[in-house]
């Protein structure tokens, strides 16, 4: 079943008017299914993975449906959102090192966050220790305070928290993105594990590292200025991306084997439209090398193969 | 043109400073003039602490930084100043570098004021044109604005700017781009490297090691304040001698080649 996401727009209000953050997704993630979110800052991705967890006082829906394996979720309702947080969609923060309370040892956080969701600690306890242990901590964590652990060993500590429900869906917000190389590594590596052990149906991994998600997900998914850009399969977006930004970003990355003094990269000119009062038509008009007449008219976000959809007119 | 002699750096933790913490250990190596030294390291590495000791910003517990022949290590004052003037740095985060109270152009001010108090206002304005040139900023779009007008790249290119103001031989570039977007960061790489072409040496301190690989001629890898392992950038890459080195390229995650899961 899975996640069904449709036209979902969410605005943040603010003094001079709506800033239109998320506008119009509409997208599928399927059972088992790792989809790495990629965009660079302010193009909507964290606005897009928290508008399915919790929307803040600032956020407001103004269109758009999420259907979570057949059911709707109530996602303007606090009060009935809370039946589906952490249970059937759950979140790893993007701080996830800081997400612990420090004045508690971690076994009684955890012990009052899921007694205060209904379930009894004594019966998950034996998972918990058991999932721990595949993450490599033994259950002495449980009598420890954070301060006592590594920003790594936090990091994994949470991973195994946020999934302890088997939740449907897991939202990692940036989790990588704190951490050195090897840890990187390692943390990634845990997210495919969880899943292919079953903790988790599907999952949303929010991230700015194109290269690293592409070493985890099954599809990525590329948003620009609040709209979806390209969604396919990892390796036809990295290896025969059709949308001009997806091509323009990837090839700015510099890899190890890539030198100056051999083949120069260069970047995309040009900035991001504000989306307080976004342009009308395709929002990377104005950067895109191809663009042409019908660019002032919106490009609709359709398959051009199965299972590789673009939102550009000269993709079509 | 510069080097490191043997330099560490000790600080001392705990209450009441009781207990000993070696940052930087003995390390040592060179950066010439036209050339770009990569430190390269994961957190806790010491990598900026190096930095930090090269700008005169963290004391040198022991060893000496020589700098054109001399050793600054212990300078202060004028002298202090005066090196000042040829070795300067630009980090991390664009926009926690300028006080978002004044205009973004006031750290080009400011260096006029301490460094060229006798410079004619006409002399000046040639020589920031000048230096927004080499840095491909219209000064038209960055002069009179406030940090928050401005993108990342171009506050990181400003800085820059204001480095090139005093005619530096060193230029310290501690993770200049680990903040800015894809789409912009190759732009301030560039830039690095056509500064070299010109001359500049620079001492570019970065975990990501697909960008050092991208700019330096030579590269050092640092784990808990010690040089695992130094040479040209290309041999360090193709051929690595230490286990450290070997795990690290193994763990990068590159586009076009996935990880071997275990």
């Amino acid at each position: 079943m899975g996640l069904r996401v449709e036209n979902l727009r969410v605005y943040y209000r603010t003094m001079r008017g709506d800033v239109k953050a998320l506008d119009g997704a509409t997208f599928e993630v399927a059972d088992g299914e790792i989809m790495g979110l990629a965009g660079e800052s302010g193009c909507g991705k964290s606005t897009l993975s928290k508008s399915l967890i919790r929307l803040d006082s600032r956020m407001k829906l103004v269109a758009g449906s999420v259907e979570l394996d057949g059911k709707m979720l109530p996602l303007t309702d606090h009060e009935a959102m809370n039946k589906y947080r952490f249970a059937e969609v759950s979140l790893i923060p993007q701080y996830a090192m800081s997400a612990l309370n420090p004045t508690r040892k971690i076994g009684k956080m955890i012990a009052e966050l899921v007694r205060s969701r209904g379930f009894s600690y004594r019966v998950l306890l034996p998972e918990l220790e058991r999932r721990l242990a595949l993450v490599g901590l033994s259950p002495d964590v449980l009598n420890n305070y954070p301060i006592e652990l590594s920003g790594g060993m936090k990091q994994r500590t949470v991973m195994v928290l946020s999934t302890l429900l088997d939740p449907s869906l897991l939202i990692a917000d940036e989790v990588t993105s704190a951490l050195d190389v090897s840890t990187q590594r390692a943390v990634a590596e845990t997210l495919v594990q969880f899943r292919d052990r079953g903790f988790v149906k599907s999952m949303i991994v929010v991230t700015h590292d194109l290269s690293l998600v592409y070493q985890i997900a099954d599809t990525i998914m590329v948003m620009y200025a609040g709209k979806l850009a390209e969604k396919a399969p990892a390796d036809k977006v990295v290896k025969e991306p059709r949308h001009p930004y997806t091509r323009l970003l990837i090839s700015s990355l510099p890899e190890v084997g890539v030198r100056y003094a051999e083949r120069r990269l260069v970047g995309i000119p040009g900035r991001p439209p504000g989306l307080l009062d976004p342009p009308s038509g395709c929002r990377f008009r104005d950067r895109c090398p191809l663009a042409f007449d019908k660019c002032a008219e919106e490009p609709p976000f359709v398959e051009v193969e199965r299972g590789h959809e673009v939102a550009c007119w000269k993709a079509m | 043109m510069l080097t490191l002699e043997a330099i560490s750096k000790v600080y001392k933790v705990g209450a009441f400073g009781g207990r000993e913490l070696t940052a930087v250990q003995e390390v040592s190596f060179a950066v010439g003039p036209g050339e770009v030294v990569s430190l390269i390291g994961e957190s806790g590495s010491g990598k900026s602490t190096i930095g930090r000791m090269v700008l005169r910003l963290a004391s040198v517990t022991k060893g000496r930084i020589v700098f054109d022949g001399t050793d600054v290590s212990r300078h202060t004052g004028a002298r202090l100043k005066a090196y000042r003037k040829k070795v300067q740095g630009v980090f991390q985060d664009p926009f926690s570098s300028y006080n978002p109270i004044f205009k973004a152009d006031r750290v080009l001010h400011m260096i006029r004021d301490s460094f060229f108090p006798g410079v004619s206002a006409s002399q000046w304005r040639t020589k920031l044109e000048e230096s927004l040139d080499a840095v491909r900023l219209d000064p038209g779009q960055v002069l009179g604005k406030y940090p928050h007008q401005l993108s990342g790249g171009q506050l990181q290119r400003l800085l820059i700017a204001r480095a090139l103001l005093l005619d530096i031989e060193l230029l310290v570039a501690d993770e200049i781009i680990s903040m800015l977007d894809a789409s912009t960061r190759i732009d301030v790489l560039n830039l690095l490297a056509e500064l070299k072409e010109r001359g500049l040496g620079i001492l570019f301190i970065t975990h990501d090691l697909s960008l050092g690989h991208y700019l330096s001629d030579r590269s050092v890898i640092l784990r808990r304040g010690e040089v695992v392992e130094i040479g040209p950038t290309t041999e360090v890459f193709a051929n690595p001698k230490h286990d450290y080195t070997k795990m690290l390229l193994a763990s990068v995650p590159q586009l076009h080649r996935k990880w071997d899961m275990a």
